[in-house]
């Protein structure tokens, strides 16, 4: 297939065979014995957007559906509020304009087979399944539609997709949050089906996530046992990004601003005192914002604590208390990344993520090889901590083995 | 010194690249401008096929005098290889990224003796 590059010059390549693509991972895994070891992915994508006509039958309201279905039709609008992007950089990460050229066996879900193939390229055990466009759903003008649209897609996900992966796939699903009982009464239908550790809020939104309305919500994933995680993106329709010339500044900012947003209010608002049993995780953030975060807030909580009196300790020590996804993660000053993992508790409180097939995706080696790791932070980082927090069983013995010598093993 | 068959001259058309294996690693060869030039085919990032993606002109920012900018331009000199995998980028001409001179692609020899096109170990 030719892509076009400069003036028009095309540049012939191959059609995209994900095995062939991630072939160096796959020597990375192998020289690096992965398999003995539990790697969870606490963040990968898929493209739902390409299965909307297997999605949208899920729909509840007739009147609804049909709106959203009749608008499949070609040229017509999109039913997800989109964003202008650049992520495939004009071409240049290939994946993207090739996705569509990549062969599957008929028979099987494709997205389930593009996933089983990244995961064992890279050596990932478990993958934790989000969607692309669908994280915009929270600047969805129509608030019914953003319940139909979560309510649609995780009845699929939970009722085609993840069955058809036999437990390699699991999820946090997509809160409708602009809608408390509706949110309330997914997690009530959802929350316990095979492959559902918790749910996500979509942080590309501004509602206030401490908002007395969703008290019920988290109460709810709380007494279930279950997780939350606030998953982040870019939108350059943001007011004070409108600013911003470069899509490089939107996506370098956005994706951390939208969760030090959603993070402020969860810690000055005292959740980690309302639900501490609650676990949380922040996802697509990178890392560094969050030692700027702490000292931030410790500053200012230090003066104002009448602002925040809920909190019986400082806020980076409920920062601690919660999770953090690794990618992208940002190996560009080794001491500071080294301070940052000291500050966050990373070897019990960071994941690893890939964020597949996204053009900043991070392999499992971004953890392996960094040189001040200690064997168990590397274990918890790549797998432990996910395991234990989302009750992952071990896929052999080695793996079992080193789940139970670093205090990882819940799932028998 | 190995030597690694490529390919005929003939057959290697201007703007084309291939990977060749050298023992256990993997070695990409680009013909540019009439020009053979053989890098790692290991990205120094995170690893992947450094010379599998595109190959795209250097993109550039032309300023006037007064420092204001006239926008972005494709250069009419230099050519970038790009990795696929999270796109850094590759001077064709000294393997060094563009984004950080200092670090640089390991290079390779290439000879072409009459119509074949070796690369060096």
């Amino acid at each position: 297939m030719d892509l076009i590059a400069d003036r028009g010059r095309r540049v012939t390549v191959e059609e995209l065979n994900t095995t062939k693509l991630l072939a160096h991972a796959a020597e990375q895994a192998r020289a690096r014995k992965y398999e003995d070891m539990l790697i969870v992915d606490c963040d990968a994508h898929h493209y739902e957007n390409e299965n909307f006509n297997e999605i949208l039958p899920f729909m509840e309201n007739d009147v609804l559906r049909q709106l959203t279905m009749s608008g499949r039709a070609k040229g017509r609008h999109s039913i997800v509020p989109a964003q202008v992007g650049y992520q495939d950089m004009g071409g240049r990460v290939t994946r993207y304009p090739l996705r569509m050229t990549e062969k599957t066996v008929p028979g099987k879900l494709r997205d389930v087979q593009l996933g089983e193939r990244w995961m064992d390229a890279m050596g990932v055990d478990y993958s934790c399944l989000f969607p692309t466009g669908m994280l915009n759903v929270g600047l969805h003008p129509q608030k019914e539609m953003e319940v139909e649209l979560c309510w649609a897609y995780n009845r699929w996900l939970t009722e085609v997709v993840l069955p058809e992966n036999h437990g390699r796939f699991y999820t946090q699903l997509a809160l409708p949050l602009s809608d408390p009982e509706a949110s309330l009464r997914q997690v009530e239908t959802f929350g316990g089906r095979k492959g559902v550790t918790g749910f996500m809020v979509t942080t590309v939104r501004t509602l206030p996530v401490h908002d007395n309305a969703l008290m019920k919500v988290y109460r709810a994933i709380e007494e279930r046992g279950l997780s939350l995680a606030f998953h982040s993106g870019p939108n350059w329709g943001e007011p004070v990004f409108k600013g911003l010339n470069r899509f490089i500044s939107v996506h370098a900012l956005g994706f951390s601003f939208y969760n030090i947003l959603h993070c402020t209010n969860w810690v000055i608002n005292g959740m980690g005192e309302r639900f501490p049993k609650l676990p949380v995780i922040w996802i697509e953030s990178g890392l560094a914002w969050i030692p700027f975060l702490m000292q931030r807030l410790d500053h200012e909580y230090m003066m104002r604590p009448s602002e925040a009196p809920l909190l019986k300790k400082k806020p980076s020590d409920y920062m601690r208390d919660m999770f953090y996804s690794t990618q992208p993660m940002e190996i560009q000053d080794m001491e500071a990344l080294e301070t940052t993992f000291r500050m966050i508790n990373a070897e019990t409180q960071l994941m690893y993520a890939s964020d597949y097939p996204h053009w900043d995706f991070d392999l499992p080696s971004t953890i392996y090889d960094l040189p001040f790791l200690s064997e168990k932070a590397k274990h918890n980082i790549l797998g432990g901590n996910a395991a234990r927090t989302f009750k992952l069983a071990p896929r052999n013995e080695a793996q079992k083995a080193n789940l139970i010598k670093y205090g990882n093993y819940t799932a028998g | 010194m190995a030597e690694q068959f490529v390919g005929r001259v003939s057959e290697f058309a201007d703007g084309t690249r291939q990977i060749v294996k050298l023992g256990d690693t993997e070695v990409g060869v680009f013909r540019h401008d009439g020009t053979f030039y053989a890098y790692s085919n290991y990205c120094l990032h995170q690893g992947g096929p450094a010379c599998e993606g595109l190959t795209i002109a250097k993109v550039e920012e032309h300023l006037r005098e007064d420092k204001t900018s006239m926008g972005l331009y494709f250069s009419e000199k230099d050519m970038n290889f790009v990795c696929p995998w999270h796109g850094y980028e590759y001077d064709m001409k000294s393997g060094e990224c563009i984004s950080d001179r200092k670090l640089k692609l390991k290079n390779y020899q290439v000879v072409t003796k009459g119509d074949d096109v070796y690369v060096v170990a």
